[in-house]
């Protein structure tokens, strides 16, 4: 859980800043500093990083009366509704985030490997 | 085991970045445009504004801008410097992709932004000399001290709004194509006139008329292409005198009158305008309005497009307050009003770009022979950027007349460009055309327009006026070249200096009419004036439809207000229609339809000849009309791309109708029937039914005219649906005063009522944003669609109150 609070937290704050893929950056970090199994390290990148995308994304729709999301939607995958945008935005960013946190976990692996070896 | 999993999943990791950060052909970059923090969800505008102070560097004292409900900026500034900064930033905020793309088109730069499948568009632009001439006009536009404070201040001004914007603000198209916005310079509003010019002065049939001349011979051809109409009705009303001595060195056809022999066959032509390019204006004078002061209106029909073609904007500073439609991309206002005047355009159709054949010396293309002598060419090197590819780099040699568009050999982007000819054209000249708005903006009476007008060059516009001392004008006005009768009708034989333009027609001899006794002025691109103008202008002009309906309603109108101006931008009766069918539906041979075609008929009997959205009439004339030229043309006249020709006029054909329904033209060649009048009419108007019912089914509500015609105003970049206003559902069409066809229309609606303080009324089909992503993107449309307009706020001060200001800037 702290895993996902982190990267949500750091990956928004990189991304204000930095490209949008620093948000790989920040799950690769955090899951190498802590993360007991693949499939958290994973799913704490993905969560992390599509809420924030899809809370952000719901944000400016909101703002703005959706008057772009649908015009978007339609563009990019030839429907005229909102949901498909927001989907699959968190979906791209938690997918990015989630493989990211993954390789995070598994460099520990080895490094962590590398330590107890040396002991 | 560890080692490989940590180094796969991290390369894929990689990867899959990789993959999202990079365009993939047409498709775009995926995480960047899906990313809410740079991606398209950053180009959604909220509904609410607030008030807001812009630091920027480039004034010299603070603007205030006031910015009411329909996006519509009012900027006061505090002097001319300012006022055109704050014009090129507002219009960079609002536009800034459409500008840039439109110059770069211009330029022959699209290539760089969409590869190699734009090389023959960037080359076509290029090899007519659109940047040679830009260059042109900005030397010229740059010798005058108050133009060059305009264009350098506007640049500096778009350039402020780029130099503040992230990456994350980019205009959602430079997103979807992956590029960023370069800096502006005073060259690309140069480039944004030629794209205008290019639009609606590029227009050159002397290729298809010569290959007709060379086929059929001069009498027949002067019997289907005549130089004047029959049914016409000029801009000049007949019969006004011309105010000056003309030149007495006016140029004659050189003796040697039938083609030269150097003109072989041609397997090209030229590409044509498109014929339903046109506009209206009109003004109404004091005798004739119910408010006792002029009333102006006018509505440029172009190929309509979004972001909208148009940029309203009220622009205020010591010397002007004036209000209008503006282009992105040029300073000043380019139509509309200010406190004492109001004037628009229409195109004028003059002949300004003739073909001349080039006889080079040898295949190094150095010399050319001219004046029985060889002379140097010039050669300018085009370097063309292509996306993912090398540069191109193509030379195209000039000689005195301008730029040879292909050389011989080479392969011809459209089919039927001329191949070793140079092209004289008006776009080559420097102009200063801004002098003519500038003054135009501030205006205040007959002269000054007189004065402003003097200064303007291409394309050509029949600039009407009208002044709230009640004066009201037109005048047919631009750079004409001095021509002998007929000239540039067919190619030109670039050896003999006899075929050169002959200077051109002074300023003050163009053809202007000043309060005539009918109290209106007028013109819907139709001729220019009767037979007794001295010079020679074109041969050909827009039909006659337009200007003829609008000079019998107005000639009708008494006690006009904004209101019955506003009805008659909106009229969709088809004159067309009313002068043909009483020649064409008792021709036809009616035993011969079937029961659908029957009902087709009654149809367009009980039809009341107005192009509304629901007639069927309307549908069922406009295919009969064009399958019928197709059957008494096509079978002399089209013969593909190995003999390009063109059909004579509809005015022509319903001479011919009316006048000899026995000529030799109604009879199809390629069939050994003999076919007469009434067999043409028969079977084009069984034709006709055919095409409309495998289009829309039996004969019924199917066929009406708005889904028929289902016009489209669609997004710059090809193929955008989302961003297009696809299937509007509004009456109108070619050739009638209501203009809207299937992609061309009005793209500007204006009425301007005169006095103490101006009235006006205005609405372009779209809005003020070029954003889909801002509510004021096609805010416009349906009060456009509806025939409806909106008053156009004219403040006074920037203190004014009204609550219709919805946000206020101030920059400093």
């Amino acid at each position: 859980m702290i895993q996902i609070i982190l990267i949500a937290i750091l990956s928004l704050l990189a991304q204000l800043i930095l490209p949008w893929w620093s948000l790989a950056v920040v799950a690769f970090l955090v899951c190498l500093w802590r993360s007991p199994s693949a499939g958290q390290a994973f799913f704490a990148g993905f969560y992390g990083v599509a809420f924030v995308w899809l809370a952000y994304a719901v944000m400016l729709h909101l703002r703005t009366d959706g008057i772009f999301t649908g015009r978007m939607g339609e563009l990019l995958f030839k429907t005229n509704s909102p949901i498909l945008p927001g989907l699959v935005t968190a979906i791209v960013g938690g997918l990015v985030g989630g493989l990211a946190g993954l390789s995070g976990y598994f460099v520990r692996q080895v490094t962590q490997n590398q330590i107890t070896a040396r002991s | 085991m560890r080692y490989t999993k940590a180094i796969v999943i991290s390369l894929l990791t990689v990867l899959l970045i990789w993959g999202l950060n990079r365009p993939w052909g047409g498709i775009p970059a995926f995480g960047p445009l899906l990313s809410p923090f740079v991606g398209f969800w950053q180009n959604a505008e909220s509904t609410s504004v607030s008030d807001e102070e812009i630091a920027i560097q480039g004034t010299q004292a603070p603007v205030t801008v006031l910015i009411d409900d329909k996006g519509v900026p009012h900027v006061f500034a505090q002097n001319d410097h300012d006022l055109f900064f704050a014009q090129g930033y507002l219009t960079a905020r609002d536009r800034l992709w459409q500008m840039e793309f439109q110059t770069h088109a211009a330029a022959g730069r699209v290539s760089e932004l969409v590869g190699d499948r734009a090389l023959e568009l960037d080359r076509y632009n290029r090899h007519m000399g659109m940047g040679y001439g830009a260059e042109q006009t900005l030397k010229g536009m740059q010798a005058d001290p108050a133009s060059k404070v305009a264009l350098d201040a506007y640049t500096a001004g778009v350039n402020a709004w780029i130099d503040q914007l992230s990456p994350a603000k980019y205009p959602i198209e430079y997103k979807l194509l992956g590029y960023a916005p370069e800096s502006w310079t005073p060259l690309k509003c140069a480039l944004l006139l030629k794209q205008m010019t290019s639009t609606l002065a590029s227009g050159a049939d002397d290729l298809l008329m010569t290959n007709i001349l060379r086929k059929y011979g001069s009498v027949i051809t002067a019997d289907l292409f005549p130089d004047y109409p029959t049914l016409e009705d000029p801009i000049i009303p007949a019969g006004t005198p011309w105010n000056f001595k003309p030149v007495s060195s006016r140029p004659s056809p050189p003796n040697d009158t039938t083609v030269n022999d150097m003109i072989t066959w041609f397997t090209a032509g030229f590409r044509r305008p498109n014929p339903e390019i046109g506009s209206n204006n009109w003004a109404v004078g004091s005798s004739k309005s119910a408010t006792g002061h002029p009333i102006l209106a006018n509505d440029p029909h172009l190929t309509l497009s979004l972001p909208s073609i148009w940029y309203q904007m009220q622009l205020v500073s010591p010397t002007v307050n004036v209000y209008g439609a503006t282009l992105p991309g040029a300073p000043n206002v380019i139509i509309g009003f200010n406190k004492d005047v109001a004037w628009g355009v229409t195109n004028v159709g003059a002949d300004v770009l003739d073909f001349y054949t080039v006889k080079f010396k040898d295949a190094t293309h150095r010399e050319y022979w001219h004046d029985n002598k060889w002379k140097p060419t010039r050669a300018r090197i085009e370097v063309i950027k292509v996306k993912g590819k090398p540069d191109v780099v193509d030379t195209v040699f000039y000689t005195h007349h301008g730029p040879v568009v292909y050389l011989p050999g080479a392969k011809a982007f459209r089919k039927n460009i001329p191949i070793g000819y140079a092209a004289r054209w008006i776009a080559h000249e420097s102009s200063n055309d801004l002098a003519c708005f500038y003054g135009l903006n501030r205006a205040k009476n007959f002269d000054d327009y007189r004065k402003a007008l003097a200064l303007y060059v291409a394309p050509a516009q029949n600039f009407i006026f009208a002044s709230n001392q009640n004066d009201i004008a037109i005048s047919p006005n631009g750079r004409f070249p001095m021509k002998w009768m007929d000239q540039g009708k067919f190619l030109l034989d670039g050896t003999d200096p006899a075929d050169d333009w002959q200077g051109f027609i002074p300023a003050d001899q163009n053809p202007l009419v000043k309060n005539p006794p009918r109290g209106f002025v007028s013109s819907a691109n139709q001729f220019s004036t009767d037979r007794t103008y001295p010079y020679y202008l074109n041969w050909q002009f827009a039909p006659a439809e337009r200007g003829r309906r609008i000079n019998q309603r107005l000639t009708a109108m008494q006690h006009a207000t904004v209101d019955s101006l506003r009805m008659l931008q909106n009229d969709n009766f088809n004159l067309r229609a009313a002068d043909a069918l009483p020649v064409m539906l008792p021709n036809i041979d009616v035993s011969r339809l079937n029961a659908d075609q029957k009902k087709a008929l009654v149809s367009l009997k009980a039809w009341k000849m107005n192009n509304d959205v629901s007639e069927t009439g309307a549908t069922v004339f406009s295919e009969w009309t064009q399958r019928l030229l197709e059957a008494i043309w096509a079978d002399e006249f089209d013969m593909g791309d190995s003999l390009p020709m063109r059909n004579p006029t509809f005015d022509r054909t319903l001479t011919m109708m009316q006048r000899d329904p026995e000529a030799r033209w109604f009879d199809n060649v390629k069939t050994p029937a003999h076919e007469r009048m009434t067999d043409v009419l028969t079977q084009s108007f069984q034709a006709a039914c055919d095409t409309l019912a495998k289009k829309h089914g039996v004969f019924g509500s199917s066929w009406a005219w708005g889904p028929h015609k289902s016009t489209s105003i669609r997004h710059l970049l090809p193929g955008v649906d989302a961003f297009s206003a696809l299937n509007v559902q509004i009456g109108g069409g070619s050739g009638i005063v209501n203009a809207t066809s299937e992609r061309a229309g009005p793209s500007w609606r204006m009425v301007v009522a005169l006095g103490a303080q101006p009235k006006a009324y205005g609405v372009f089909p779209g809005g003020q944003s070029g954003n889909p992503g801002s509510p004021h993107y096609q805010d416009l449309l349906e009060t456009w669609r509806t025939g409806q307009l909106n008053e156009l706020l004219y403040l006074q001060t920037a203190q004014d109150k009204t609550p219709r200001i919805k946000q206020k800037l101030v920059l400093k």
